[in-house]
């Protein structure tokens, strides 16, 4: 239980901050309202769904980039990886409370982009709805643990669209396509994967 | 407490010390001493379990024993003071935390100030909260990496009551001795 306290604790830290700083949220909803309408303008009409859809996603992936790379700013900035690292917790701990509150803001910026798609593009489904919360849980797991890899990186800027955009095909796949269950199964290996090699990424960090 | 012998650290072609041995145990104090650059802070990292040693046998206690104050006070910014010592506290798991918490606020003067943002506080005040969060589990090895920096004659005052402590192992890196050198049993200085 004490795993999940300290894990709860990490994830209401990173909330409260982004509350008191107001950084990253509103940039990724910026950043995912300015994409779409860009689409919008740019699409001609009668643009088929699958179009307007992969455009979807397209847009999702990189607002979720822009948040990731802000994900780690106070513990890079701050040189906090030292404080945490030495906390007697599991240190996958603090990846999972920060891949919670990366989930959090995912969720908070679709809350705004998807009814956004909704009217600028072709409405939206069900099917597709259940598919972006399913990528947000893979974007979550993974983009966490590679911002923890870039914040070690010299170019770490330039080291996490690097990293996370080739994983993110897999969800682009999914998400595009429909494949629910395929994106289960990417949270589900990708998720494990970065659940037991956290602790090796911040070994010197 | 430490044992370490012929430790190395390379990064890359840069060597950055060799051949160190270092011993210290409870009521000890080493003063590690040098330029800017000449390896302080990586020495410290490595005693702390942060950087791995290129060379060298090395010996460490349990990292929850390890308190480590680096350059920058490690707390977060845009918390209060209660804020990150209570996660800090969760995190070491420290039984009747807020009490304890609250002795080492008041103990360095910012019990007044516990609900505002970290990010208002002077640099001075800024350490004295890291030197809250890096006593708060009682730690039997500090490690401190210049920790007078920013602080004031009331601020020197309680480093001193700090490092006059006799029940853990101290190892202080500074480039400024002044504050530090009459509580050091031991010596390190790189050129």
């Amino acid at each position: 239980m004490s795993y999940f306290a300290d894990v709860g604790a990490l994830a209401r830290k990173d909330l409260l901050l982004e509350l008191r700083a107001k950084e990253t949220l509103p940039s990724m909803l910026v950043f995912v309202i300015a994409t779409l309408t860009i689409f919008h303008f740019a699409l001609p009409r009668g643009t088929g769904h699958v179009a307007a859809l992969g455009l979807l996603w397209v847009a999702l992936i990189f607002t979720a980039l822009l948040g990731l790379t802000r994900a780690f700013v106070a513990e890079r900035e701050q040189g906090l990886f030292d404080a945490l690292v030495l906390a007697p917790c599991d240190r996958s701990a603090l990846w999972l409370g920060k891949a919670i509150a990366v989930f959090a803001f995912l969720v908070a910026a679709e809350v705004v982009a998807l009814p956004a798609f909704a009217i600028f593009f072709s409405g939206l489904d069900g099917r597709t709805v259940v598919a972006v919360a399913l990528a947000d849980v893979g974007i979550a797991t993974v983009g966490t643990l590679l911002g923890a890899m870039a914040v070690a990186g010299r170019a770490r800027e330039l080291l996490l669209p690097l990293l996370f955009l080739p994983l993110a095909v897999p969800i682009v796949v999914g998400g595009v396509g429909g494949y629910l269950w395929f994106l289960a199964l990417y949270d589900a290996v990708f998720g494990v994967l970065a659940w037991a090699s956290f602790e090796y990424v911040v070994a010197e960090v | 407490m430490i044992r370490g012998r012929g430790l190395a650290k390379r990064y890359g072609e840069r060597l950055v010390f060799d051949g160190v041995d270092v011993d210290l145990d409870r009521g000890r104090l080493l003063l590690v001493t040098g330029p800017n650059g000449s390896g302080k802070t990586t020495l410290l990292r490595v005693l702390a379990g942060l950087a791995a040693t290129s060379a060298g046998e090395l010996e460490l206690p349990a990292r929850e024993t390890i308190g480590y104050l680096g350059h920058e006070p490690l707390v977060y910014r845009e918390l209060t003071p209660l804020e990150n010592l209570t996660l800090f506290g969760r995190l070491y798991r420290i039984p009747e935390r807020g009490e304890r918490i609250g002795m080492l606020l008041e103990r360095f003067g910012l019990w007044e100030v516990r609900h505002e943002r970290v990010s208002t506080f002077s640099r001075g005040m800024q350490q004295r909260l890291g030197l809250c969060r890096v006593l708060l589990h009682d730690p039997s090895l500090l490690l401190l990496d210049e920790p007078s920096n920013a602080l004031d004659a009331d601020g020197l005052e309680l480093l001193a009551g700090v490092l006059g402590e006799h029940h853990r192992a101290v190892a202080v890196a500074t480039h400024d001795p002044r504050s530090v050198e009459p509580f050091a049993t031991d010596r390190l200085a790189f050129a």
